[in-house]
């Protein structure tokens, strides 16, 4: 068995990887005192709500009735042989929970989406049109001299300025003060974009749906072309040529943007408007792009199921192969074309996001904590892997998996 | 428990055993003297008239990792005509030029290999490429860390630290890594990339650090053959893809100053710059080169004609291919100050001269060199084409006659550039052995694989001879694994787990404090959390860890 590193009573643990965003720092030194976690160092309010908060008391239970586990799993199994076209989603699970989600859906002829399954397809229809250039968390850290933030502050993952915008340290001649920091989008707080130094990162404030439109802007006059109105989108024309005049003369410009924050119609669009000035930028000098995200085990979940089935995420296997399609199979249409006829949820991660509530029956394999307003056919409480019990997790990066 | 193979003509070319009728006798999963006369054998397969040779091994293919996860990713239209469905026994899943996990291992086993080694394990994605390794069934499995272009290296180059403390680091990524040998991609040229150079000539430095990718190979070498690292250092060389590159080649092995070096898919830097198009093969002269240095070894990275991707750790060069990107889509990464990935997938066409001179000089490369030894069968799948086409290569390699059959259809300017018409050599059951068993054997350090003597693992396969080659080695009758039947006639009759090859080498323990310093300092994950364990890799049922001896 893997080392279950905070299931070590009594002892101070040292570099814990925590699973509760998609940064998977790696950095926490942790108390278990008598059973009771307590984060001594390098924590956020999502690690400390994660591994600190005491989880009550909970049972299996089968239709709302306390059960045991065996009756619960016997159920789950007469659920499952019953059904003709199941739907596995949440998939809120590390790398062995989505190894065995794969051989279930292999053998049931389930679909398999993720509780962020809109937030992943943003992504994933880009790499699949148009594909991307991108970099991982050292490479910001240690190169990046310009970052421009697209539609997200990233105070979602505080973590993220600590560790790669402001670390004190970086090899090469990253001078904090020449770090360039622009923020594009819509009510975006950049108070954790002030340099220690108390540099104020640029702003321009527009709608989300008109980032698109700013980043194709900037595109143009990076490419030479004269834009031919005073504004774009609001912002004057000249601020943008500015800023295309920084983002030509960056040594290592970087693009940030997290899909979920980009919750509107067509966001691939705006995607690819992102990847796109990322590539012409790269004919001059070096630009990457870098996607936020992979909470909730959404990067693992993706990646298990591409080398398992060789597709991403929002597969079919109801006729004994993958099929994939990433807008037919999401969790919303395949309830609402009634095309599933069992459902099994899975969340050990976030106790937040609740199941769908479906007119079929429901399994429901989350934390102890979640507060559900229905009685599914099962409920089984789980263990949460990095705090439970050990397993693997993929950081936002989908490059770098650590150990929990 | 024995089981007799009764009757077979076999190749081994460890024992010089050319065609030789044998009976084989395997004994729990080893192959095994005969047994007394008063022993009872449990099972006998009658192999009359069959081949049999020992499990063939892949010593350079892309089946596990970050960049083949993208590829996957990236490309559904590359898995849509090959679907693959369950069956009882076996999973669902994909095919191609990026197949999934699965269909990966039952196609390999299905085609008589054995062992599988991906070649391009970058130390920050190496619990990745494990973890899909151990979602490959049936085949063994092994990978080379990458090292050459990452900051911690090239920092201790610009620090002329002494060679002993590169030993030390590159020692310490192999175990970290559950490595089992060490390749360098572009060496130093992916770092290069990331201060914006855009091509590194051999001598050329690298503009921070002031390091040239001759001192990355120098050093590399010598750590290689310090640890005592069976296979020798796993060169991707300068200069992929670009006319010209032979002479850098020759350069590399001439680099090599006598020390044991291995040049993978060569065929990609075997280009002159002669003729109208500036684009010439420079298959003799690469030729001749690894047949006078016999302390070199090399893979081919035959290219054939079709769809598919090509997905390398050179990002500096795939990206200045992506041009070429077909269809019009591309991936390129720089990764962890550690390495980098291009991913561009590609089509190879007969009527284009570049594709069908390229196709050539593979060709080429495999019939001018001498010693079957030193030459390994790939195609750097997926790179230069699918693994599923390597009983094709192997018809090409055996069958004259086929060989010209095609060169007569392929574009004729490319044809006639090349100098295939005029060989006449056709590679014999014995070379094939050699160059798919033995020669990978050795070349890794596997002393029981790859041969048939008493001792060795007994993974064995079993073919019906027939004069059309590819048939015969698309689907073998019998395939062993461990002593076990895993396939019978070409399909999967049992599926079960391969081992991971590792090494242990020993080094200096005091290299951690640096790296723990460096990790600290400039890395995003801590040094205890980038080693992996051997319990990530053998738990749940997955294959256990070999770990081979050092020289």
């Amino acid at each position: 068995m893997l080392k279950k590193k905070t299931k070590i009573v009594d002892k101070i643990i040292n570099n814990v990887a925590c699973p509760f965003c998609g940064l998977l720092c790696d950095d926490l030194v942790i108390q278990n005192k008598k059973e009771t976690l307590k984060i001594l160092k390098n924590h956020c309010p999502k690690a400390i709500s994660g591994f600190e908060k005491q989880v009550p008391e909970s049972f299996p239970k089968i239709a709302g009735k306390k059960s045991t586990l065996e009756d619960a799993i016997d159920k789950i199994f007469l659920v499952l042989k019953k059904s003709n076209s199941p739907l596995i989603t949440g998939l809120g699970t590390d790398v062995n929970g989505m190894r065995a989600v794969m051989h279930l859906a292999d053998k049931t002829g389930a679909v398999l989406d993720h509780m962020h399954g809109d937030a992943l397809t943003r992504n994933t229809l880009v790499l699949q049109d148009l594909g991307w250039i991108m970099t991982t968390m050292s490479e910001i850290k240690n190169r990046a001299d310009l970052i421009i933030f697209a539609g997200t502050d990233a105070t979602k993952y505080q973590r993220f300025y600590e560790r790669v915008i402001w670390n004190k340290q970086s090899m090469f001649t990253r001078q904090k003060n020449k770090l360039k920091l622009v923020y594009i989008g819509e009510k975006l707080n950049a108070k954790l974009g002030i340099s220690p130094t108390g540099k104020k990162p640029n702003i321009l404030n527009c709608k989300t749906e008109e980032i698109g439109e700013i980043i194709s802007s900037l595109h143009a006059i990076i490419t030479g072309a004269k834009i031919d109105v005073d504004n774009v989108a609001g912002i004057k024309t000249k601020k943008l040529e500015v800023l295309a005049e920084q983002m030509k003369s960056a040594k290592y410009g970087v693009i940030i943007w997290s899909p979920a924050d980009l919750d509107m119609p067509h966001a691939e669009l705006t995607i690819q408007s992102f990847c796109e000035v990322v590539k012409y930028l790269t004919r001059i000098t070096r630009f990457a792009g870098f996607s936020l995200g992979g909470d909730d085990g959404s990067t693992t979940s993706s990646n298990v199921c591409a080398w398992q089935s060789g597709y991403p995420l929002r597969v079919n296997f109801n006729k004994g192969y993958p099929d994939y399609s990433p807008h037919h199979y999401s969790t919303y249409n395949v309830l609402k074309n009634k095309e599933v006829d069992a459902l099994m949820w899975i969340s050990s991660f976030s106790a937040a996001i609740k199941p769908p509530r479906a007119s079929i029956p429901s399994i429901i394999l989350a934390k102890p904590d979640i507060k559900l307003n229905f009685n599914p056919d099962v409920f089984i409480p789980i263990a949460t892997p990095g705090v439970d019990h050990s397993g693997q997790l993929f950081r936002t990066d989908s490059v770098v998996s650590l150990p929990l | 428990m024995y089981i007799k193979l009764k009757n077979g003509v076999v190749y081994d070319p460890v024992h010089g055993i050319n065609g030789e009728k044998r009976d084989i006798y395997i004994r729990d999963g080893l192959i095994t003297r005969k047994p007394s006369s008063n022993i009872r054998i449990n099972q006998t397969y009658d192999m009359k008239d069959k081949i049999i040779m020992s499990g063939a091994i892949d010593i350079h293919t892309h089946i596990g990792g970050g960049k083949v996860n993208i590829a996957r990713m990236m490309l559904p239209e590359d898995h849509e005509n090959d679907l693959v469905s369950k069956t009882p026994l076996t999973r669902s899943g994909c095919g191609n030029a990026a197949p999934s996990t699965l269909t990966t291992g039952y196609r390999y086993a299905e085609m008589g290999y054995t062992a599988c080694f991906e070649p391009a394990m970058l130390p920050t994605n190496a619990r990745q490429a494990h973890m899909e390794m151990a979602d490959i069934p049936i085949v063994d499995k092994g990978a080379y860390a990458v090292l050459g272009s990452d900051d911690f290296l090239l920092r201790m180059l610009a620090k002329k630290n002494d060679q002993a403390a590169i030993s030390d680091y590159v020692g310490w990524i192999i175990n970290a890594t559950q490595a089992l040998g060490i390749k360098v991609v572009n060496p130093g040229g992916i770092n290069a990339f990331k201060f914006n150079q855009r091509k590194l000539e051999l001598d050329e430095l690298n503009k921070h650090y002031g390091v040239s990718p001759r001192d990355i190979l120098k050093a590399l070498t010598r750590a290689v053959t310090e640890l005592g690292i069976p296979h020798p250092l796993h060169v991707h060389g300068c200069n992929l893809g670009v006319p010209g590159n032979l002479k850098t080649t020759i350069d590399t092995i001439n680099a090599a100053e006598g020390m044991r070096m291995h040049l993978t898919h060569i065929q990609f830097h075997s280009y002159g710059t002669e003729g109208d198009r500036k684009f010439s093969s420079g298959s003799g002269e690469i030729a001749e080169a690894v047949n006078k240095n016999p302390n070199i070894s090399i893979d081919v990275g035959q290219i054939l004609f079709g769809q598919t991707v090509t997905a390398s750790g050179d990002s500096m060069l795939q990206y200045a291919g992506h041009w070429h990107a077909h269809p019009k889509k591309w991936v390129v990464m720089d990764i962890e100050c550690d390495a980098g990935c291009g991913v561009v997938p590609f089509k190879y066409r007969d009527e284009s001269f570049v594709n069908a001179l390229q196709w050539c000089i593979g060709l080429e490369i495999f019939l001018l060199i001498d010693d079957p030894w030193r030459v390994f069968l790939t195609t750097d799948h997926p790179n230069g084409a699918p693994f599923t086409s390597y009983p094709h290569l192997i018809r090409l390699l055996m069958d004259r006659s086929f060989r010209n059959d095609i060169l007569s259809t392929i574009n004729k300017d490319a044809a006639a550039h090349s100098i295939l018409s005029t060989i006449d050599r056709e590679y014999s059951l014995y070379d094939i052995a050699t160059m798919t068993r033995a020669g990978p054997a050795k070349s890794l350090g596997l002393k029981n694989r790859g041969h048939l003597g008493s001792g060795a693992i007994a993974d064995i396969t079993v073919y019906s001879n027939n004069k059309n080659k590819e048939k015969m080695f698309s689907k073998p009758d019998y395939v062993f694994k461990d002593g076990e039947l895993v396939v019978r006639k070409g399909k999967v009759t049992k599926v079960k787990n391969g081992v991971t090859h590792t090494l242990r080498p020993e080094f200096d323990k005091s290299i951690e404090k640096t790296l723990n310093s460096y990790f600290e300092k400039y890395q995003t994950v801590s040094l205890e959390n980038f080693k992996i364990d051997d319990d990530e890799i053998v738990e749940h049922g997955n294959g256990k860890i070999v770990i081979q001896p050092c020289m």
